[in-house]
């Protein structure tokens, strides 16, 4: 014992670059992946792949999946599974569908178009799926039925509850305010996304900043100040450099021109509009850093990584892992239903298959992160990520012309491999230890 | 055979009154009384399956007694849960140790008790800060703060698992076989701690197979058989046959002459 301390106090000075800069290896080597990838597609497609117009189009596609994978992997690090994501996202689409389509007007009078639609659906749907997903953690936390069992029995109750309220039926147009939050039908604008990237930077720099301070006043060996500089300069780089890439992507003509028709006005000669920043990856962004926050920051998240690590010891120690069951299966619930929002206003309108094997993308994003299924393992960067690699790889496969069955054929396989890396640079980390 | 405490008056710090537990038709614990006084630390016996650690954690809250009544400081107590148990500053070190191996050990340390900001986020820093106090006194060679505890040493992890007992003012401790995984250095170190919380006024619980531990570091031992309790004996009077005989026959020294 003694002399492996003595070791560990010597390590320090063998620091390389990379672990100055304390960053995550996990975390280089899937945007490294993740990098490869993209400029592969780039070659094979002629330059195709990176353009704003489709990175625009890759992260509004990423959302749905990609807000669900963040409350997939806190489900995933207690040991639990959730296979019914896919369809309470369909019975929330269907709720929220016919709450603005014909409960509110017919039943409450409310005629179509009236303000308060949309904001009364989305916080009727989000109210659907915590109570759902509570039912579930119910049924897993204290009935101790199996999660894989209680949420297979969700995935057929749940996709027919959502067939059985709209009778099968397609249900659109949905309200315009409501389809705000689909993506392309609403964005920030150029003006509004640099103003929202720079409070972004800012709040980084300082999140920076006090966490330096913090270990300081503690008395902690803190990262040399280059290394924070380099972290600082990076973080903002990235951030601003989003932002360029959705504002360079212009509304095209023709849509500006009907646009200002609509208004009765008439277009100027040569007037370009960019789309910037679009209000569901908003929404992602906010759900990324609110999730984060609680699973570093606040005691449920502390619980929940206990419970995934030592189930018995989180119960020796006071932990009450039951109601941790509901809440987190509620906070997937909710989250299920926030998709929802996202993914029946992306198409504007509810449709019966919405969300349709959407658990397996789920799953595979939260696993492609790093999340581990044997427990306490996971992070929702990590997940978000996953969602984004997953997408790029089935968008970027249709764009070179990959068959359809290929293209499945490649994402289960790239499944398989990403838990096998991982499996791999695990033993690694922990013999390197 | 009584113990100077005991003649010394006060109320025993922990009285465990005919408690009963039965798990599908087995009497695990039949009718055991123990106790507990400051400052004492008293040894538990038994083979295994005697019914040592399910008697200790009734009183730890890990299980709830069917009948029976726990006395804390002569006061009836009612312990459903462990959180009840620490409310009444009861701390115990499990055999398993009983942490979360994907968390670093000021995270273990602070489990269910963390230390939260002004605004109710966890600190981890101040956590940490804590934490290095706390090893400082106890086991000055610690250093992987920043690691989980699965990747700590068998002794490390059981200095977290002290650490965490020792850390929240602890007046009744209950060790489940501290030393079992441990080598002989860090078995002298557990020896020189519960000593030294001995000295403190804090009443140990120590369980173990080990009659010479017992021996060494107990003033009184309760020995168990089959669930019930086959005798308590002051260790000065007796000899380690005496305990063994406690153990594998199920008669107290007086009876085993008689």
């Amino acid at each position: 014992m003694t002399h492996s301390d003595t070791d560990q106090t010597r390590a320090p000075a063998r620091r390389n670059f990379v672990q100055q800069l304390d960053l995550d290896l996990r975390l280089l080597g899937m945007i490294g992946a993740f990098a490869i990838l993209c400029i592969g597609f780039d070659l094979l497609t002629g330059g195709r792949f990176l353009t704003p117009r489709n990175i625009f189009n890759l992260t509004i596609q990423t959302v749905s999946v990609a807000i669900m994978a963040t409350g997939m992997v806190f489900v995933i690090v207690t040991r639990n599974i959730d296979l019914s994501v896919g369809a309470l996202l369909a019975t929330c689409s269907a709720v929220m569908a016919m709450t603005q389509t014909q409960w509110l007007p017919n039943i409450f009078g409310l005629e179509l178009g009236n303000p308060l639609i949309p904001w009364i659906t989305i916080a009727f749907g989000l109210f659907v799926g915590a109570l759902i997903g509570s039912f579930h953690g119910w049924l897993v936390g204290y009935l101790t039925i199996p999660a894989f069992i209680v949420t297979l029995g969700g995935l057929l109750v749940w996709r027919n509850v959502g067939w059985y309220l709209t009778s099968g039926k397609t249900i659109g147009p949905l309200d315009p305010t409501f389809m705000k939050f689909g993506g392309i039908n609403g964005t920030l604008g150029e003006t509004g996304s640099w103003i929202l990237g720079l409070i972004a930077v800012a709040a980084a720099l300082y999140a920076l900043y006090s966490a330096r301070r913090n270990k300081q006043k503690h008395g902690f060996t803190v990262k040399p100040l280059w290394a924070e500089g380099v972290l600082a300069g990076l973080t903002a780089a990235v951030i601003l450099g989003f932002v360029a890439t959705l504002n360079a992507y212009e509304i095209p003509t023709r849509k500006l021109k009907r646009m200002f028709e609509a208004r009765g006005e008439v277009m100027p000669e040569g007037f370009t509009q960019a789309y910037g920043i679009p209000i569901s990856v908003l929404v992602l962004i906010f759900v990324a850093i609110a999730m984060t926050v609680l699973a570093r920051r606040t005691r449920l998240g502390r619980y929940i990584f206990a419970t995934g690590g030592n189930p018995d010891a989180a119960e020796l120690s006071g932990i009450n892992t039951r109601w941790l069951t509901v809440k987190i299966f509620a906070l997937m619930g909710t989250l299920c239903a926030l998709s929802a929002v996202v993914a029946s206003a992306r198409l504007a309108n509810h449709s019966n298959d919405i969300g349709t094997l959407d658990e397996l993308r789920v799953i595979a994003a939260a696993v492609i992160g790093g999340t581990a299924l044997s427990g306490g393992v996971g992070t929702i960067y990590g997940a978000i990520l996953g969602a984004l690699i997953m997408q790029s790889l089935q968008s970027g496969m249709a764009m070179v012309g990959v068959d359809a069955p290929l293209q499945n054929i490649v994402v289960g396989a790239v499944l398989v491999l990403a838990v096998l890396i991982d499996i791999q640079y695990r033993k690694r980390a922990g013999a390197a230890k | 055979m009584t113990s100077t405490k005991r003649t010394n008056g006060g109320t025993p710090l922990v009285e465990m009154r005919d408690m009963c537990i039965a798990f599908g038709g087995v009497h695990a614990v039949d009718h055991v009384s123990v106790d507990l006084y400051p400052g004492e630390v008293v040894g538990l016996l038994g083979h295994n399956g005697a019914g040592k650690s399910t008697l200790i954690k009734m009183l730890s809250g890990a299980y709830q007694a069917d009948s029976g009544e726990i006395l804390i400081n002569g006061e009836k107590a009612d312990i459903q849960n462990p959180r009840d148990a620490r409310s009444y500053n009861i701390e115990t070190i499990y055999q398993t140790l009983a942490l979360a191996d994907n968390l670093d050990a000021a995270s273990n340390l602070f489990l269910g008790r963390e230390l939260v900001t002004p605004l109710g986020f966890v600190d981890e820093d101040a956590m940490e800060a804590e934490s290095r106090k706390i090893m400082a006194r106890l086991n000055p060679n610690f250093q992987k703060f920043a690691e989980p505890v699965s990747a700590l040493s068998g002794g490390q992890r059981q200095s977290v698992a002290i650490a965490r007992a020792v850390y929240f003012d602890a007046r009744i401790l209950i060790m489940d076989e501290p030393t079992a995984a441990l080598g002989p250095h860090e078995t002298q170190m557990v020896s020189e701690l519960i000593q030294q919380l001995k000295a403190e006024g804090i009443g140990i619980f120590l369980i173990s197979h080990d009659i010479h531990d017992v021996l060494e570091l107990c003033d009184r031992a309760s020995v168990m058989k089959n669930g019930k309790l086959v005798g308590t004996v002051d260790v000065d009077d007796v000899t380690d046959d005496d305990l063994l005989s406690m153990i594998i026959l199920g008669k107290k020294p007086g009876e085993a002459a008689a």
